[in-house]
């Protein structure tokens, strides 16, 4: 099998008024990837994940999700059809920091609520889904609770068998468990440990170093708008070639490998 | 100086006053059902980037919030016909402005509930790939209504009182009746306070009836 990028970014740029976050970005990933994406507080880490799926608009350059570039450019100008964007983003599964699960919704519904309205699926079959996903990640016994009665752990799971429901080529996570009491981060991070082992393709924002390292397949250290450092674990997180990148880590401090 | 009560005239004639009651129910409950519809469409206005389509509902929300309320009765009821050269009964006056007034400030709390909704909600229906329109009708729009229901309420309560100005137009609500009952018996202490417990008992049931939809509709909570 001849890997050819699933996702293909070229030339990204990103502006908020005159606060250019992302300046100049090219980025593949191929199916079977598991990239960590790290760097500091306000680098653009989630400015530069939530382009992907055009949660924000591009200010300039192009996308390409196996091989189709996403938005229609007439006479210079760029445009994304709502239809095209649903589309792409069904086929981007994305975790959030703060879960975003449907609070008026039980578990169960949550799961089952984009297969129903975005897939169109019979109720049966989809509860059929929503049900393997939430055994998945453990939670087969919270079906009928409502979301915020749950733990912070419980309600990351459940957003990530909410994302897993529309077997998604991509899985983004931004930041997943940056939000949770130290205790319920190990759970989540299993879930996600889970998903590598099945060679899922998949994006990671986060700050838990030592899980990148065992995670991911290539380390990106975002800076200054642009990927200041790329590698593998080892040659990012171990044996860093940039100055900035050493400085990061270092302050950082020790993380167990 | 004593007063001797004598309920007795008033309640002789009590079948005038219960008239009155049905009116008054009858006029706030045609008037927030319309009411709810003009304040939908604000709020749709208001809500919609177009500036063509904000700045009017604006416009006329702020108009409201910013005049009295028997103004709108008389404008209705003495300036309208001019207008329109056609004359319109005290019923269809009364319910035009207090529907309207109604309007304007439910479309304040339809857009209010709706932009309440966190930005965490839309992300997380857009990353499933929902349109906007069903992001709305499946997460938007039931999670902003439980919210909106205090507020619903509230100024329902407000239009329920507002319906007394239906009186000066001559549209027989309970007011109006008791104005007439008074001018029959001469006993304005028996006539009002009797009219002013129909209305708190009025509302007290109403109340009642809001807090057990309330409490079906925030289940959730
Ligand atoms: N919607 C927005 N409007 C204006 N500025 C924004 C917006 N979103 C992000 N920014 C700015 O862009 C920069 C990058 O933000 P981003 O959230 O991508 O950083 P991050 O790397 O994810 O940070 P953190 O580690 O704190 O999550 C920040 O300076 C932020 O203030
Ligand atoms: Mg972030």
């Amino acid at each position: 099998m001849t890997a050819h990028p699933i996702l293909d970014v070229r030339g990204l740029h990103k502006r908020f008024g005159d606060h250019h976050v992302l300046k100049g970005i090219d980025f593949t990933v191929e199916p079977g990837e598991r990239v960590a994406i790290i760097g500091g507080s306000g680098s653009g880490k989630s400015t530069f994940l939530r382009c992907l799926n055009f949660m924000e608009v591009l200010s300039e350059g192009e996308i390409r999700l196996d091989g189709t570039r996403i938005g229609l450019e007439r006479k210079g100008t760029v445009t994304y059809p709502e239809k095209q964007l649903c589309q792409v983003r069904e086929r981007l599964g994305m975790v959030f920091q703060q879960f975003n699960l449907f609070p008026h919704m039980s578990v169960l519904d949550n799961v089952m609520e984009g297969l129903v309205t975005v897939k169109g699926l019979p109720k049966p079959e989809a509860r059929r889904i929503a049900e393997a996903e939430l055994a998945k990640v453990g939670l087969t016994d919270k079906h009928s609770a409502w979301p915020g009665r749950l733990s912070g752990g419980q309600q990351q799971r459940v957003a990530i068998a909410r994302a897993l429901s529309m077997q998604p080529e991509i899985l983004l996570f931004d930041e997943p468990t940056s939000s949770l009491d130290p205790e319920l981060v190990g759970e989540v991070l299993r879930v996600i440990k889970q998903l590598a082992e099945e060679k899922r393709t998949m994006l990671l924002v986060t700050h838990e170093l030592g899980f990148a390292y065992h995670f991911a397949t290539k380390v990106i250290f975002l800076a200054d708008g642009v990927f200041h450092e790329v590698g593998t674990p080892d040659e990012v997180l171990k044996t860093p070639s940039k100055p900035r990148t050493q400085d990061f880590l270092r302050r950082f401090g020790e993380f167990a490998f | 100086m004593e007063y001797s009560w004598d309920f007795g005239p008033v309640l002789e004639r009590f079948d005038m006053l219960a008239l009155g009651l049905l009116n008054t129910v009858k006029i706030a409950a045609v008037s927030i059902v319309l009411g709810v519809l003009v304040g939908l469409v604000l709020a749709m206005m208001r809500l919609s980037p177009r500036r063509w389509l904000s700045v009017p509902a604006l416009v006329f929300i702020e108009f409201y919030r910013n005049t009295p309320p028997i103004v709108h009765f008389f404008w209705f009821f003495y300036a309208l016909p001019v207008m329109l050269a056609v004359s319109l009964d005290p019923y269809a006056a009364a319910v035009l402005a207090l529907s309207t007034q109604s309007g304007a400030f439910y479309a304040e709390v339809f857009r209010g509930g709706i932009v309440s909704i966190e930005r965490g909600q839309w992300e997380g229906g857009r990353a499933l790939g929902m349109t906007h329109a069903a992001l709305m009708r499946r997460v938007i729009v039931p999670q902003a209504i439980s919210r909106m229901v205090p507020p619903f309420i509230e100024r329902s309560f407000e239009l329920l009182k507002t319906t007394a100005l239906a009186s000066t137009l001559a549209y027989a609500d309970l007011l109006y009746q008791a104005m007439m009952v008074n001018a029959e018996t001469f006993r304005p202490l028996e006539v009002y306070t009797t009219i002013a417990l129909m209305y708190l008992v009025l509302l007290v049931t109403a109340s009642q009836l809001a807090r057990l939809a309330e409490a079906r509709l925030t289940a959730y909570q």
